[in-house]
């Protein structure tokens, strides 16, 4: 039944077209983020950086599937679970790593930190620390995509704990009644923080169905399956560029790790059998490899070689960010006022900053 | 020169600047086609169309927030707020994303949005609608905040407002919308961050912004013909970024010093300049620099009281008087 279902997918347009080494890079990527993570997870367990880390480890499927879509003029916005879709868009290791420690080499410059990575060149407006805020913030992606008469799309990626925020619902409102080319799309991983989808809210079938209170198609998506993400995500983003039409995905997905990794409660809300059972049954890299050698795209010593790569890489992204100065004091007053960086007349006018 | 009003002169602000660039959109609650809830922006949905000027639904968190996603692509959005008290439904999106983004970003990321509307009591629209948030926005590095006190003031901050290219939000004053001042046809602009001296004096300096600005002159006009005292008034204009050297100057060259503001005293913006000039001035100064803020309450709805609530010119002639005698 599961493999009907994959092959279905398997065979959309949008799949259907896939070289060989287009679908290996896409478990490539899912890899890379894996082993992106887990080297993190070392560091921080080894108090090499601050914060929090929340973990993508299990959703990574979710990220590559949709951002190995975007075209030229369509953007991505997500929450504070943000590193799984800063390495989709082609943000390198080392920029997010170096972050991660607070490093003056880190994509931004040490002031943002996990939850806020940044790559506007690549599209990716960021990790987004509050809840439900960045919702606003993909609505506006797509009006001024559709202001500059481009055909593109925002994605504006949320978390299931993020659908009963006000903002978001204001949004969607507003995306209807616009036509705006905006997706919202549900990472559902059954939590929000310690509050299964159960205790914290209603659905009589799932969260993406409270769309059509607002007039806008929705869907939902099993998210082990890259070639279901690529081919659900395709038919949004096609309403998007053709119709200017917003959509509401639901992806299903699962976290391996806490909310964060400070979320030390995250085995007594959720058992371990059904952690176990996930990464045994639905582990999105692990099912990826075994339908790419399935369809004779790859070999067990072909994954090896790319693993093994992407440990290196990690491992390099490691040693380059523990090598990395910290930022300057002096930094601590830049990257807040355009015009003061800058340097214009404006930024030279009047005290914008009060030490002393 | 023709006298205008404030509210034309924001109007003629924004359709210059429509017509300038064509990234400037104007967006809010019942700016088009109802013309503005007051007037602000009259006739410009029709003379610039859907395109420029829209209406929004009531939904401030996500209106003000598609505006800074919208000039984080690089839009100047001109954003009405109805009141500057409905900040508060959107204040995760002014503070945490317009102020944020930039600094967590690295710089990669700027947002020239505008976001305007009155923020002022005295109106007798009880405590909800009076807020005057011009402390609480200046506390955020990355945002600025403008509160001018006249309609030549009013255009030229907003267009220079409109150029920035981070976010400022413009304070304006409802009381003030239908009053007229000389404004010159020709274009001008007026930078943020520089005061502005609105009558010389020589023996106390009043500084003020907003409306507070126009009290003080009443008060430096009574000063003047019932007690023969000579008050500088400077009207600050732009809170942040702030003109440090108008303020130290003033007060080097009266040595005495009464703020004002119609904002509550607590952390009020006059708490910061005071500091300022006790730190740099305390040499120059004769008296003990006072403060006269709004009377420390949420706005009274009883208009006979809420007059009595913000600063007058008799209170700012007591002041005075204390520390001139």
């Amino acid at each position: 039944m599961e493999n009907t279902h994959t092959c279905e997918f398997a065979s959309a347009p949008i799949n259907a077209g896939l070289q060989p080494a287009d679908k290996v890079l896409l478990l490539r990527e899912m890899i890379r983020i894996r082993r992106f993570e887990q080297a993190a997870l070392k560091s921080y367990q080894g108090g090499k950086m601050g914060g929090f880390l929340h973990l993508y480890i299990g959703q990574e499927s979710v990220a590559v599937g949709t951002c190995s879509l975007m075209g030229h003029d369509d953007h991505v916005i997500t929450a504070y679970r943000d590193h799984g879709h800063a390495l989709a868009v082609g943000m390198n290791m080392n920029e997010c790593m170096a972050e991660l420690f607070g490093k003056a080499t880190g994509c931004s410059k040490g002031k943002g930190g996990s939850m806020h990575f940044f790559a506007p060149d690549k599209n990716y407006w960021g990790g987004h620390g509050i809840v439900g805020g960045q919702t606003p913030l993909g609505l506006g992606l797509a009006y001024g995509v559709k202001y500059k008469g481009l055909k593109g799309s925002a994605m504006c990626f949320m978390g299931d704990g993020a659908v009963n925020q006000g903002c978001f619902y204001e949004s969607l409102n507003m995306a209807s009644l616009w036509n705006l080319p905006v997706i919202y799309i549900i990472e559902n991983n059954g939590y929000s923080m310690g509050t299964s989808l159960a205790r914290s809210s209603v659905y009589p079938s799932c969260l993406a169905e409270r769309a059509a209170g607002f007039g806008i198609e929705w869907d939902t998506l099993n998210g082990e399956d890259v070639y279901e993400v690529r081919a659900k995500v395709q038919v949004a983003m096609e309403r998007a560029h053709n119709e200017s039409r917003p959509t509401v995905l639901e992806i299903s997905t699962y976290r391996y790790y806490g909310h964060s990794v400070a979320d030390a409660k995250h085995k007594i809300y959720r058992s371990e059998d059904e952690i176990e059972r996930y990464k045994q049954l639905h582990d999105p890299i692990q099912l990826f490899k075994s339908r790419l050698i399935e369809e004779q795209v790859l070999t067990e010593e072909q994954y090896d070689v790319i693993d093994n790569a992407a440990r290196q890489e990690a491992d390099d992204s490691v040693r380059f960010a523990e090598e990395s100065p910290i930022p300057s004091e002096e930094s601590i007053t830049e990257d807040v006022y355009f015009e003061v960086d800058r340097q214009t007349l404006a930024g030279r006018t009047g005290r914008h900053f009060f030490n002393d | 020169m023709p006298e205008i009003t404030y509210r034309e002169a924001l109007r003629h602000a924004m359709a210059e600047e429509i017509e300038r660039d064509q990234n400037v959109v104007l967006l809010g609650e019942e700016v088009a086609e109802y013309d503005g809830a007051y007037k602000v922006t009259e006739g410009l949905w029709k003379r610039f169309g859907d395109k420029r000027v829209a209406d929004t639904p009531i939904s401030e968190a996500a209106f003000i927030g598609m505006g800074i996603g919208a000039s984080m692509l690089g839009l100047r959005p001109v954003m009405e707020l109805m009141f500057w008290s409905f900040s508060t439904v959107a204040w995760d999106q002014i503070v945490n994303n317009a102020g944020m983004v930039r600094y967590m970003s690295g710089g990669l990321i700027n947002c020239p949005i505008v976001i305007r509307g009155p923020a002022n009591g005295g109106t007798n629209v009880g405590a909800t609608h009076s807020h005057t948030p011009e402390n609480w926005i200046a506390n955020v590095p990355g945002l600025k905040v403008v509160c001018p006190a006249t309609a030549y003031d009013a255009k030229g901050l907003l267009k220079s407002a409109i150029r920035d290219n981070d976010p400022v939000m413009f304070m304006e004053n409802t009381l003030l919308y239908g009053e007229k001042w000389e404004v010159p046809d020709e274009e001008y602009l007026i930078p943020l961050g520089v005061a502005d001296v609105k009558r010389e004096g020589t023996d106390v300096s009043l500084i003020a912004h907003g409306r507070a600005a126009l009290t003080a002159l009443k008060a430096a006009e009574l000063l003047a013909a019932e007690h023969d005292i000579s008050a500088e008034v400077l009207d600050l204009r732009s809170i942040r970024p702030l003109d440090e050297d108008a303020i130290l100057k003033t007060v080097r060259k009266t040595h005495r010093v009464v703020l004002i503001e119609e904002n509550k005293p607590f952390c009020g913006v006059d708490a910061q300049i005071a500091a300022m000039i006790q730190e740099k001035c305390f040499d120059d100064l004769d008296a003990p620099v006072l403060r006269l803020s709004a009377i420390d309450a949420p706005a009274i709805y009883s208009p006979e009281l809420e007059k009595r609530q913000l600063p007058r010119p008799i209170d700012i002639v007591a002041k005075v008087l204390s520390i001139c005698r």
